[in-house]
């Protein structure tokens, strides 16, 4: 499957060749297993196993939920309690399946940042970047519908101010948020129609999941210095790889493990921590909350979204322009989905010839800034639409376009990037010692 | 160097920047109780699960019910662990529900729920514990949370005790100042002034204890299997970490060879 040469799997016995000659599948998971893996993998490289282990845990703790939950307006909220009372466990079950989200938003951030750093993006991983973009949107909507279903005031209020989003669309708005929500506002439509793609959406997610490795198994992983494996002969690879199993399976399990641990004393000790105590008020449409605030992993692009109001010249400009086709609702629509938009096309913005950011001096600090302005804008995304925060969030926003408007494109002209490592093997022993031996097995 | 970086603000950051402004408003003074469930360690006072379950009775049941809470779970360990035969006998004296097949009232069983009660407009107590959170800080990002809970409990201790006396009258509504209420007027009358209710084993019932009694109980209906949980956490946690310790000597074994340890 992979450009790197290394060794097929060869069926022995009769019974193997009997199948292999019909169904390769063994094959195929063989080859998975033993992808030649660049050696020198830090602990940044292990949020992949935490996500397809965020995914498992989610669809199976979910399927459980669904048997004892109610898509129904005036049932819903009580369904939750009876789950959190009377099911076996369920209330356990249900604190995974809510911090599960959290933690499966944590990696998928970790993972993210770390293919911006590394250079991940860059060519020739483009679409196992633009396919790993497509699963971060499906996870939002995911997250987003199953929000919704405990029918609670956050949930309530949270669809409305969001699904009201694509009202804000000129023209054809109103009649596709109506489409949406089964009606003109958020009622049990909504929420049965929310539930049926609630349980959809993670078997696309998991769909897009094997299409996202394959990519990537096709050019192979990316490394802390950027370099490529040499590929000229088998021999070569093995001096810049080892197999996945069992060498990256036993470390991506020990980070398990530890992750896992603190993610069991969140579910046993603080299970609510993360979560709005509003939902625990069933949905009341009467009653709005004094503060509609999304779940954690939404708020740095709910802080864009707020962003722009109608005096920012730049919306003042985009109005006059499209002669007030677009306001400053629209345009904060457009600056939340460009925010991940521009973060989707990295690979044609950086023009650096050198990948891993390590080997970048420039890149590094901008980077860093970047983190800094994401943890930024995810607090001034549960502040209030008030000063100084509406300033910082409109300065923070700013940065997160400059960065790859901008200076992604820049650095790579203006940039004198580091000498790098001729090969990965040089970077490792640099760390390890030379090697004098082979590798054990 | 991005890498440590990187590996503990994502982790450490996003677990501490929770978006907790429910009652909003910086002008609440939430007192920090200390209760007995408190921490990973903490477990419910049965005694005071009791006593608040007394004074929810005699005191806050004339306006609120309590709709989710089944009467059943009174007996259930880790909760007031009252006896089948007490439980039975308390439904049956304190509520009576109405039951569709009679088409009329009867007294409550173990395995009605408390009932509803809306006829003063208040709001349902199940969760209230849960529903409110009394500390927000510092800059709203909830990061004291981590040390001091979400505050539910101590909420509705603080409002209990932090009424001033002052009243004014707003549209033909009786308005009650408070300290620990958004907005700092409530239309709930003060209802508790101490010694409101005598507990069989002489326990104080000066005000703040009542009000911490209360809050107690309202914590056991918000999250009855709170303990349950903390224990299969414990589970989940030790089991967790002895798996990650026997794979980190499983790991650093079988990467041995590769690192060319420099270990004579």
């Amino acid at each position: 499957m992979a450009g790197i040469p290394h060794d097929h799997y060869e069926p022995k016995s009769s019974g193997e060749k009997w199948l292999h000659s019909r169904l390769p599948i063994v094959g195929l998971l063989y080859d998975t297993l033993m992808i030649p893996t660049p050696k020198n993998l830090n602990w940044m490289w292990i949020w992949g196993i935490i996500l397809t282990f965020c995914l498992a845990l989610q669809i199976i703790t979910g399927i459980v939920l669904v048997m004892h939950y109610t898509p129904h307006v005036d049932l819903a909220f009580a369904s939750i309690e009876h789950i959190m009372r009377n099911v076996n466990g369920g209330h356990f079950i249900r604190y995974l399946h809510m911090n599960g989200a959290s933690l499966f938003f944590i990696a998928v951030y970790a993972h993210i940042f770390r293919g911006l750093y590394y250079g991940s993006y860059k060519a020739p991983r483009e679409i196992t970047w633009v396919i790993g973009m497509l699963i971060y949107l499906l996870m939002m909507g995911t997250a987003f519908m199953g929000y919704v279903l405990p029918w609670g005031q956050m949930s309530f209020w949270g669809a409305t101010v969001i699904t009201g989003l694509f009202g804000a669309i000129p023209f054809i708005g109103e009649p596709i948020q109506t489409w949406l929500l089964g009606g003109p506002a958020v009622d049990n439509a909504t929420l049965n129609r929310f539930f049926s793609l609630h349980y959809l959406l993670p078997f696309l997610i998991a769909g897009l999941v094997i299409v996202h490795i394959w990519a990537f198994h096709t050019t192979g992983n990316n490394n802390p210095t950027g370099v490529e494996v040499r590929r000229t002969s088998k021999a070569e690879a093995e001096k810049d790889t080892l197999p996945f199993w069992p060498y990256f399976v036993i470390k991506d399990l020990f980070a398990l493990a530890v992750i896992l641990c603190v993610f069991f004393a969140i579910v046993g000790f603080m299970p609510n921590y993360l979560g709005h105590p509003d939902n625990y008020i069933e949905a009341n449409p009467l009653a709005t909350p004094a503060h509609i605030v999304p779940e954690w992993y939404f708020l740095p692009f709910y802080a864009i979204l707020r962003a722009f109001t109608a005096d920012v010249w730049a919306v003042q400009l985009a109005s006059f322009v499209t002669g007030g086709i677009v306001d400053a609702k629209f345009f904060g629509v457009l600056a939340m989905f460009g925010a991940i938009a521009v973060m989707a096309l990295a690979p044609w913005l950086d023009t650096s010839s050198v990948r891993s950011g390590r080997y970048r001096p420039m890149f590094k600090w901008w980077f860093l800034l970047l983190v800094i302005d994401f943890f930024a804008l995810m607090w001034l995304g549960a502040m209030p639409a008030e000063e100084p925060y509406a300033s910082f969030s409109l300065i923070a926003s700013t940065y997160w376009f400059l960065y790859f408007l901008v200076i992604l494109p820049l650095l790579g002209v203006i940039e004198k990037p580091l000498k790098q490592p001729e090969t990965i093997e040089e970077d490792f022993d640099a760390h390890y010692g030379k090697s004098d031996t082979t590798p054990a097995e | 160097m991005f890498k440590n970086i990187t590996l503990g603000t994502v982790a450490a950051l996003a677990l501490t920047t929770s978006t907790v402004l429910a009652a909003g408003g910086g002008d609440q003074q939430i007192e920090d109780f200390a209760f007995s469930f408190e921490g990973p360690f903490g477990t419910f006072d049965q005694n005071q699960l009791q006593r608040g379950l007394k004074i929810y009775t005699e005191v806050c049941a004339s306006c609120h019910g309590l709709k989710y809470v089944p009467l059943r779970t009174l007996a259930d360990e880790g909760g007031p662990h009252y006896s089948d035969a007490q439980v039975r006998a308390y439904a049956a004296e304190n509520f009576e529900v109405f039951d569709a097949e009679l088409d009329d009232y009867r007294p409550a069983k173990p395995t009605d729920h408390f009932p509803e009660n809306n006829d003063a407009g208040a709001p349902d107590l199940s969760l209230m514990a849960k529903a409110r959170a009394g500390f927000h800080g510092p800059y709203g990002t909830g990061i004291s949370q981590f040390v001091n809970g979400m505050g539910g409990p101590e909420y509705i201790a603080s409002l209990l005790t932090g009424y001033t006396g002052e009243e004014k009258e707003e549209a033909g509504v009786t308005l009650y100042e408070n300290t620990a209420f958004p907005g700092g007027w409530i239309s709930m009358a003060p209802p508790l002034y101490g010694e409101d209710v005598e507990f069989d084993d002489g326990h104080s019932n000066e005000l703040h204890h009542e009000a911490q009694d209360i809050a107690a109980f309202l914590m056991w209906t918000a999250e009855p299997k709170m303990m349950d949980r903390k224990y299969t956490g414990f589970v989940g946690v030790f089991l967790l970490g002895l798996l990650g310790f026997l794979l980190y000597l499983t790991n650093k074994k079988l990467w041995a060879p590769v690192k060319h340890r420099k270990t004579v």
